[in-house]
């Protein structure tokens, strides 16, 4: 019809006149860069009174969203114990949905950054949604901090190269995967002489990438990977796989996965003709208390971020549980936890006070960020200039032994640590 | 009743029978019930999730508001004359429709007041991690657990009641307040949009005056003013003897079309300035409706003419965005020829075409049922095929597309959401004008033919297997386009993003919004996208209540919010005047109640 | 579809040559070729003893008798309504969480250890009422009022209803994964005409085979069962013939729902891990494995569960290894589907076909 031909047609000019016009201007700009004392990206002021707010970018939806709530439920934890900076109460002022997906974490980092008065983010859960907040956060001029990305391409690959979805504003107290498959090639390697080894992934960026580093490393150091294969995280038989494995002769298997999956596989493993004699090891992501007290996983080894032996770790579960009810139900919690104290240990550091109104640059909080080195749950954190922060002590490899009856004992009592430098990986 | 005007004039003169009286022993059940929903409400958390929010500062949280809100539903429902059949005289709001509504909501408060009694004697808080202090002391209004149990049954009651009430009220009044205190809720919920909205048109006064901050709840003045001011409109619109939708039918053909055209090019300008005014959350929210929207019209041609259940409609999305993504990537593995996006469109209408073939043809000859798990599973294949490690030297794997350069058109460079808007908008008009155009074209009519009957249609010598391929194809571009459109305006392609539940939302847009019609579509679109991530506080419950609302929908309103006419008469055929005998006297087992009315 | 009775009947169709014939034909000599191969190589090869693809037929009996128990419910419910019911993933978990909270407990008793039988018994009894309970409740909420309606109504309703279970079960006991306590008398293998099976993977085994059986008997030969398969046949002419249709279609629900409770308890026997999101996809699993079999039809039912178990747990060490795919075990679920496309290729009603000859519309 010529009416509608018409208005298509309208249409059509209309949007090339109102593009060509209009530009890009969604993305926050800094407000200052005139203003004596305010850096480049401008500053974020809080009235006298009220609360300076953080956000947070986690799955709570979904079948990642243990993962997500257990870290929601540190960053409480954390604001509740901080309870104020110079005198300003703190809020979180956004519990985002990432739906640990590129989409999710893309439409919940708009949402907080159209808020001018958020300064902070912690988040995201799973490195697939970290790609895109990553950039929208960074670009907005804000700082966004992870306590379970792991993706190299977030930071870069630990040889001074930037990741290709690397941007200023991001940091991370979870390990890069580079560093801990690293550490536990040459754990397996070195430590327990192994030198046929099984990989098995879930599918996720995260797992994925971490047994690609780990496989990786282990080559490297003469060994062979005689499996790299996956599962799904919701699959439960996991004897074909484990079958396949027996018959190409693995030593050991390295599955740094999730729960329930690695449930099944430990169970699994057991049942399987050939693999008695098999080694099981995992990694952060099972070092969580519903999975250490299962009967099966006793023997096994995991590889997990080094965390300090003094009763903080303890003393922070006992919070958790008296606040919601159960023991932590993931492993990231404690890095959830360090990331929003170093968060505020920086702006507490970096806040200038201006006739009752506090302000906070936002370039001198990157910059700040880079600096500081924090004492935390999960070790002593300093962040290298990709934004790579987790702990220097680097990674330790623990065992789940008959005595160990819950995750605090796991974690407290290590077997070797290994550092950064000792991996030969330049920091 | 309008066809039973004439014969209702003739029995005027005959005496009306009694109507029949309110079942109490529906109230019981319905209390039953509702005790049922305030204890589940409470015990999955909702309760205490939602106590944070405030809805009028600073005394009406909305946790205990929603819980009691179910209590008067139900009071409501209980409460609910039962309709008007012929010969029977209308019913009247009595006192025992109040002891209906009293009823329900007592037992529904019996059963809340018991769960605070069962969860505060006993640590079920292993199981039911809700079941904390803090929900107990919520719920017992902070007194002591006896004292609270009587509180607590004393005010489901009187809500309960109140839920009666509503029928007391006079017929304008009711719709006048209703809704006025539907719309104080809304605006309690969505503070952060609406004081964009007002922030952008440059009315930033009223912000400041309905609520207590930007992203705050309401104030009490707030409150009342948008009570007043909705309800006053309401009763405006009440007094007028025809609605909207009566006097746009009566209008000749002509100025119809002129009013459609109006409306359309309306609607278009409004979602054209939206996303300036409303900020990059807004605009990033309705560029996810549009690829959706974009998607789901492609759908409709599917599913919507064709008669073909696709189950696994997301693998046409994934074709597109994977296409798009290895052809513009730089980082994209085995071969990255960094074409333009626009360069790239026509390869992704080829892959897509093909995509489309391959599925059709395994399941030319299958029916329905089967063509539904079939295509399911063709979804699924893709999905694990794009993540496989197999496959990942071409695809990227789990570790995805990344680096997927922005749209450019000439020398424009569309960055931001807003900017996206555009082009985004343009993908569906293009779309829902091919979905129009198609409807009345011979290949339009040929699918609607198989659709209804198959063996007829190939009877009247339409080729079944040029029409279901077409049907296919289309669809399949469509959402093509969708899948590049998103993955150059997220940048990065993950194959998380692409499972089942992304064929299952379209799918329930189409049906939500009303199968076969655009604008239906375009409503179910915005609805089903951008009201759950406008209410994104909530989202740990969003799929829960995205469920309650699915099922509501398909019993009140299976033909979805705006239907082809075609389909509302379809899906209606089967009601009479002689369901309602049905519902009230039942089956087998009811003489007591019908010899009653006939006294 | 008459196509599928096409091959009984000779018609001018079937003896012409159409281009869809030729490569439907085509599609099924590839597809031959492609499998025969690939077995071929694996086997040749020598990668798995016999000893293990011996297991992994095991395994994958052990898996599909519990698929089969949930497509039981699947098909008995299409059989009689004509719809497929997304929610009854859902009833499974819901049976499961049962299942698993309820042993947990008496876990912590002396009961588990001392009687196990017994024990397992009340879980598997908790579990179906649970199961049952909540068919029944759906059925009556969300279906009942859309009796008459198009099939594409309850299919969206089912939807919803699924999404609403699965969110309230998240809500109730959260999101973490809960762990079945272990049956130390259940640990260990038994030694059966000379094959090494798992005692736990022997009592699932058998325990559906037991349950599919009565489940047989019922429908075939109690009144109910009658019922049931009439109302499946006609239900207008059932009414007539004096049977409750609205009484049957609530049977046929929590039959299908105490079947699902049962594939619930078992569950916790042989993948003790269990969370809110984990009945998703067994019931997609089950659903293709109804279709599979024939939809509607009870023993197809219980062939395509063991059927889809094979073809997940054999098919990618047996078929796909053979090509030197990387990570073939990745594919599992790939080649499951496939499976069904092929199946349905080669017989387009399902492996036993379907309960009734003609098609409805």
């Amino acid at each position: 019809m010529k009416t509608r031909k018409g208005l298509l047609a309208l249409i059509a000019t209309l949007a090339l006149i109102v593009a060509a016009c209009g530009d890009g201007g969604g993305e926050g700009d800094g407000d200052g860069g005139d203003e004596p004392g305010v850096g480049a990206l401008g500053a974020i002021e809080v009235a006298e009174g009220e609360p300076i707010k953080i956000a947070s970018l986690q799955a709570i939806s979904g079948d990642a969203s243990s993962l997500g709530t257990d870290q929601v439920r540190a960053i409480e934890l954390a604001i509740t114990d901080k309870a104020e900076i110079a005198g300003h109460p703190i809020e979180l002022a956004f519990n985002e949905d990432d739906l640990c997906s590129s989409e999710g974490g893309q439409t919940g980092a708009t949402r907080i950054v159209a808020d001018t008065d958020v300064v902070a983010v912690i988040g995201t859960s799973c490195s697939g949604a970290g790609v895109p907040a990553s950039e929208v956060i960074s670009g907005a001029n804000r700082v966004l901090i992870s306590g379970s990305n792991t993706s190299p391409y977030l930071t870069s690959d630990l040889a001074g190269n930037e990741g290709p979805s690397h941007h200023d504003g991001y940091f991370r107290t979870a390990h890069n995967d580079g560093i801990q498959g690293a550490a536990a090639a040459k754990f397996v390697f070195e430590e327990l002489e192994l030198t046929q080894i099984a990989t098995i992934n879930d599918g996720d960026p995260y797992t994925e990438g971490l047994t690609s580093a780990m496989a990786a490393a282990f080559e490297n150091l003469g060994g062979e990977v005689v499996v790299n294969t996956a599962v799904t995280a919701d699959q439960t038989d996991m004897r074909p796989v484990l079958t396949e494995v027996a018959a190409a002769g693995a030593e050991l298997i390295y599955f740094p996965i999730f729960q329930p999956a690695g449930d099944f596989i430990a169970e699994q493993a057991q049942e399987v003709s050939g693999l008695e004699d098999t080694v099981l090891m995992g990694a952060d992501g099972l070092l969580s208390d519903t999975y250490v007290v299962l009967p099966q996983t006793k023997g096994m080894y995991f590889s997990g971020p080094n965390t300090p032996t003094t009763g903080e770790y303890d003393a922070f579960v006992a919070a958790y549980e008296e606040a919601y009810g159960e023991p932590p139900i993931q492993s990231f919690h404690a890095h959830a936890y360090d990331a929003t104290m170093m968060l505020f240990t920086a702006i507490e550091n970096i806040a200038q006070e201006s006739d009752g109104t506090l302000v906070i640059d936002l370039q001198a909080l990157r910059d700040e960020l880079h600096d500081i080195t924090y004492e935390g749950l999960t070790g002593s954190l300093k962040c290298d200039e990709f934004g790579d922060c987790a702990s220097v002590e680097g990674i330790d490899i623990f065992q789940n032994t008959e005595d160990t009856a819950d995750i605090v004992a796991v974690r407290s009592s290590p077997i070797i640590t290994y550092t950064p430098e000792e991996l030969g990986i330049g920091g | 009743m309008a066809d039973v005007e004439a014969p209702a004039a003739a029995v005027e003169e005959k005496e009306l029978l009694a109507p029949p009286e309110l079942d109490l022993r529906r109230a019981v059940r319905l209390g039953l019930s509702n005790a049922a929903a305030m204890v589940l409400v409470a015990a999955t958390g909702i309760v205490g999730t939602f106590q944070g929010r405030l809805i009028i500062d600073p005394f009406l949280p909305l946790g205990l508001l929603f819980l009691y809100l179910v209590a008067w539903a139900f009071g409501w429902l209980a409460a609910k004359p039962p309709p008007t059949l012929e010969g029977f005289a209308p019913a009247v709001p009595g006192p025992r429709n109040l002891a209906a509504g009293a009823l329900t909501g007592a037992i529904g408060g019996a059963g809340t007041a018991l769960l605070l009694v069962l969860m505060t004697t006993f640590n079920l808080r292993g199981i039911f991690i809700e079941l904390s202090p803090g929900l107990a002391d919520t719920l017992s209004f902070g007194l002591s657990v006896a004292a609270a149990v009587s509180a607590i049954v004393a005010v489901a009651t009187a809500v309960g009641l109140a839920g009666a009430g509503v029928y007391f009220l006079p017929p304008r009044w009711r719709r006048a307040l209703m809704p006025g205190l539907m719309w104080v809720l809304i605006f309690a919920l969505f503070t952060d949009m609406i004081g964009q909205f007002f922030g952008g048109i440059g009315l930033e006064f009223v912000t400041d005056l309905l609520f207590t901050s930007r992203g705050g709840p309401l104030t009490v003045v707030g409150a009342v003013t948008v009570f007043v001011a909705f309800s006053a409109l309401y009763w405006y619109r009440g007094g007028r003897k025809t609605t909207l939708r009566q006097r746009f039918d009566l209008l000749p053909a002509e100025r119809r079309t002129r009013w459609t055209v109006g409306l359309a090019v309306a609607v278009m300008v409004i979602l054209w300035f939206m996303p300036r005014i409303m900020g990059p959350f807004v605009s990033q929210v309705l560029d996810n409706a549009g690829i959706f929207l974009l998607m789901a019209l492609g759908l409709n041609i599917v599913l919507g003419y064709a008669g073909l259940l696709d189950l696994g409609y997301v693998a046409f999305f994934a074709v597109g965005a994977y296409t798009a993504a290895i052809l513009t990537s730089p980082l994209s593995p085995a071969f990255s020829p960094e074409l333009t996006l626009i360069a790239a469109l026509p390869f992704v209408m080829i892959a897509a075409a093909i995509a489309g073939v391959i599925v059709a043809t395994p399941v030319l000859r299958m029916r329905g049922d089967y063509l539904a798990i079939v295509t399911l599973g063709f979804g699924e294949i893709a999905r694990i095929l794009l993540n496989s490690a197999w496959l990942a030297p071409y695809f990227g794997g789990a570790q995805g597309i990344t680096n997927i350069p922005d749209l450019q058109i000439g020398p424009l460079t569309f960055r931001s959401p807003q900017d996206y808007f555009i082009p985004i908008f343009l993908f569906v008009v293009v779309a829902a004008y091919i979905t129009l155009a198609v409807q009345k074209s011979r290949w339009g009519r040929a699918w609607m033919a198989m659709r209804e009957d198959e063996s007829v249609a190939e009877a009247m010598g339409i080729n079944i297997v040029t029409a279901k391929l077409s049907a296919f194809v289309v669809g399949a571009v469509l959402a093509s386009f969708g899948g590049a459109l998103f993955g150059s305006q997220i940048g990065s392609v993950f194959p998380h993003s692409f499972d089942i539940v992304v064929s299952i939302t379209v799918l329930v847009i189409i049906i939500v919004g009303g199968m076969g019609s655009v604008p239906g579509v375009t409503v179910g679109a915005l609805a089903l996208i951008a009201l759950p991530n406008l209410l994104r506080e909530f989202s740990e419950y969003q799929f829960l209540f995205y469920g309650v609302l699915l099922i509501a929908m398909m019993l009140v309103r299976p033909e979805g919010f705006i239907p082809s006419k075609r389909r509302a008469q379809e899906l209606h055929t089967e009601e009479l005047a002689q369901d309602d005998w049905l519902a009230i006297y039942g089956q087998a087992g009811s003489g007591e109640q019908v010899a009653e009315g006939t006294a | 579809m008459t196509e599928a009775t096409a091959p009984a009947r000779p018609t001018r169709r079937a003896s012409r040559i159409t281009p869809v014939a030729t490569f439907l034909w085509f599609l099924r000599i590839v597809a031959l070729v492609v499998i025969l191969y690939g077995s071929f190589q694996s086997i040749s090869s020598g990668r798995l003893t016999a000893a293990q693809w011996r297991d992994l037929i095991v395994f994958g009996v052990s898996t599909g008798s519990v698929y089969a128990l949930i497509a039981l419910g699947y098909t008995m419910v299409y059989g009689v309504l004509r719809f497929i019911n997304f929610a009854h993933g859902e009833v499974f978990m819901t049976g499961a969480m049962s299942a698993f909270l309820v042993a947990n407990g008496l876990a912590t008793t002396s009961l588990w250890a001392s009687n196990p039988v017994l024990s397992l018994l009340i879980v598997l009894l908790a579990s179906m009422v649970t199961s049952t309970a909540v068919a029944v409740i759906v059925e009556r909420v969300a279906y009942r009022p859309l009796r008459g309606a198009p099939r594409l109504i309850p299919l969206i309703t089912s939807i919803g209803a699924s999404f609403t279970i699965q969110y309230i079960v998240r809500g109730l006991v959260g999101p973490s994964t809960k762990a079945f306590p272990r049956v130390e008398q259940l640990r260990g293998t038994w030694n059966i005409f000379g094959l090494v099976i798992l005692k736990s993977q022997v009592v699932v085994i058998v325990a559906a085979l037991l349950m599919m059986a009565s489940l047989y008997l019922f429908v075939e030969r109690t009144r109910t069962g009658r019922s049931m398969r009439a109302v499946s046949e006609d239900p207008e002419t059932a009414a007539l013939m004096g049977i409750n249709v609205d009484r049957t279609i609530v049977t046929v629900f929590a039959v299908g729902g105490a079947m699902a409770g049962v594939a619930g308890a078992l569950w916790g026997l042989v993948f003790p891990s269990l969370n809110f999101f984990s009945g998703f996809l067994p019931g997609i699993k089950a659903f293709t494995a109804a279709v599979l079999g024939g939809i509607g039809n009870i023993v197809g039912a219980m062939l395509g569960g063991v059927s889809v178990g094979l073809f997940e747990s054999v098919g990618p060490s047996l078929v796909l290894a053979g090509y030197e795919i990387p990570a073939f075990s990745q594919l599992k679920d790939v080649v499951a589907y496939l499976a069904l496309v092929l199946v349905l290729i080669f017989r387009p009603s399902g492996i036993l076909g379907e309960r009734l000859a003609t098609e409805r519309t």
